[in-house]
């Protein structure tokens, strides 16, 4: 088995959109609900991640030069990550596929994580 | 944990009226935002760490920390809530302040205070009644766009009309105010006819509909759990929702057909829902004022007590929709009088009523007007002069429930 990491990417227009009406916003968690649950079940998720805020700084350069966010120049924002054990990469994006930020126009970008003992 | 049913739509209503308590209604775009935002954090915390406990809570602890950042960061208080203006602008009242707001109490109070903004009667009346559904209720345009079957650009429309008027009033409708009678009927008609929709209404969909009835009997309770809005003729309208409501798991199949009264399995009939409804009609016949709401809910609660259609008193119904005509009389009044006379008299003396209706020609689109007379003619054995006027009726009907209900009616008469 190896470990992915799971990166949700959405534009914050999206993101809004998909919890825009008090029913969407339920039916979305629902099924965020459903699809975290069943990577449990099948013993695919090794650690629900953590969320991370829209807002933060960057620091660019030999100048070292702060920006604050929200990071208006990037398109779809880092909105959290999971962590996930599948056999493959094929078995990982395969999983992938039923996370609910697909249909909300957002993206699963799926890393493997580096292998450290070879 | 499982996230209870409609637990963000319920949320939303309240949060939003805590909010606009803080804000003001100018601002109501800016509580929407909040409670917006709330829901987006939820979303990203619970699916890691699962639901919380108490879920409500949680909302309403997240909407309250963007509440106080908001207000600070604003540094003239004169920006929100000129109620509040005292409070929120020393930091030794602030954090007590919009606690209080999201007191229950207030929350409930600031509740009645929106539903009594948006019955403004300078709104037409779907203007107050979308207003109601869209911001106490929690339901987005599509949705309310898809119960009144129009398009959801037309809704949102309907709805920013609403709230653009809502927003620039200075503040929330106060209940001491000179004009809170008058005001009081248009919330009650407003809340009448949002169950009304749901009970007779255009859309297909039974959840749809039994959706916007208990949101109907939910603000009605609102009003009867406050002294000053708890009137015997408010008592009279929540009797006569939850003795209609009462009938709703037999009136509608699960595909969403419709199983006119004198037809139901009167076993399916919520007798909690009955209960609660008598008792209510008890309470509302303290007073000395006697409503349209008490009569109509008086003939509700005759149907609901009889066991059948045989042992239904129609004598006590003729009479309390004589009572009716004379206090507020329509040719829709006159109509159901005229089928209860067809049902206490004969079908003969219910089609000479009929008839002899004023202004039946307010009728010529309503397409239970021939259905009535269709029923008459079929009872009295009359099946081809039933069947023209059941095709009548089929052609008038306004949604796909009439019209499958209307063509059942025409295939019963035969060829």
């Amino acid at each position: 088995m190896s470990q992915f990491v799971y990166l949700y990417r959405m534009t914050e227009a999206a993101r809004q959109d998909a919890m825009g009406t008090p029913a969407r916003a339920q039916q979305n968690m629902q099924r965020w609900m459903a699809w975290m649950n069943d990577l449990d079940k099948q013993g695919h998720l090794k650690d629900r991640g953590q969320p991370l805020e829209r807002t933060g700084k960057v620091v660019r350069g030999q100048q070292k030069t702060v920006t604050d966010g929200p990071f208006t120049e990037a398109k779809d924002l880092v909105g959290g990550f999971t962590l996930v054990e599948a056999r493959d990469i094929d078995q990982a994006v395969e999983l992938s596929r039923g996370c609910p930020i697909l249909d909300g126009g957002g993206s699963v970008e799926v890393r493997p994580i580096m292998k450290m003992d070879m | 944990m499982e996230l209870s049913e409609h637990l963000f739509r319920r949320e939303s209503g309240r949060l939003v009226a805590a909010l606009v308590r803080i804000f003001g209604v100018h601002n109501l775009a800016l509580a929407e935002d909040v409670v917006q935002d709330a829901f987006c954090r939820a979303l990203e915390v619970w699916k890691v760490r699962g639901i919380p406990d108490n879920p409500a809570g949680w909302l309403m602890s997240v909407a309250k920390h963007r509440a106080l950042d908001i207000v600070r960061r604003e540094k003239t208080a004169s920006t929100f809530a000129a109620e509040l203006s005292q409070v929120l602008a020393s930091e030794w009242t602030l954090v007590p302040g919009i606690e209080e707001a999201f007191a229950d109490s207030t929350i409930r109070d600031e509740q009645l205070r929106m539903m009594f903004s948006s019955c403004d009667p300078r709104l037409p009346e779907e203007v107050q009644v979308a207003l109601v559904l869209n911001i106490l209720c929690g339901f987005g345009a599509g949705e309310i766009a898809a119960a009144f079957l129009t398009s959801r650009a037309a809704m949102e429309k309907r709805i920013s009309r609403g709230k653009k008027s809502l927003a620039s009033s200075q503040r929330l409708f106060d209940l001491a105010d000179a004009e809170f009678a008058p005001r009081l009927s248009a919330v009650r008609r407003a809340l009448y006819l949002l169950f009304n929709e749901g009970y007779h209404g255009a859309s297909a969909e039974t959840a749809v509909r039994i959706d916007l009835c208990r949101e109907a009997i939910r603000l009605t309770m609102l009003l009867l759990e406050s002294p000053q809005t708890a009137s015997p003729e408010t008592q009279a309208l929540a009797a006569l929702m939850h003795l209609h409501a009462a009938k709703l798991p037999a009136r509608l199949d699960s595909e969403g057909d419709l199983n006119p009264l004198l037809e139901q399995d009167r076993t399916r009939w919520d007798t909690r829902l009955v209960e609660q409804g008598l008792a209510l009609l008890d309470q509302s016949a303290a007073g000395t004022v006697v409503s349209a709401f008490h009569i109509e809910a008086a003939i509700a609660a005759v149907h609901a007590t009889a066991r059948s259609v045989d042992e239904t008193d129609w004598g006590a119904i003729v009479g309390l929709y004589d009572r009716l005509m004379a206090m507020a009389p329509s040719p829709v009044v006159a109509l159901n009088r005229a089928i209860a006379i067809g049902q206490h008299d004969g079908p003969a003396q219910g089609l000479e009523a009929l008839g002899a209706i004023s202004d039946s020609e307010r009728l010529d689109r309503y397409p239970f007007y021939p259905a009535a007379i269709g029923e008459l003619e079929f009872r009295r054995g009359n099946q081809e002069g039933a069947r023209t006027h059941f095709l009548e009726a089929a052609a008038l009907a306004r949604n796909d429930v009439e019209r499958r209900f209307l063509e059942r009616r025409v295939r019963e008469c035969g060829d």
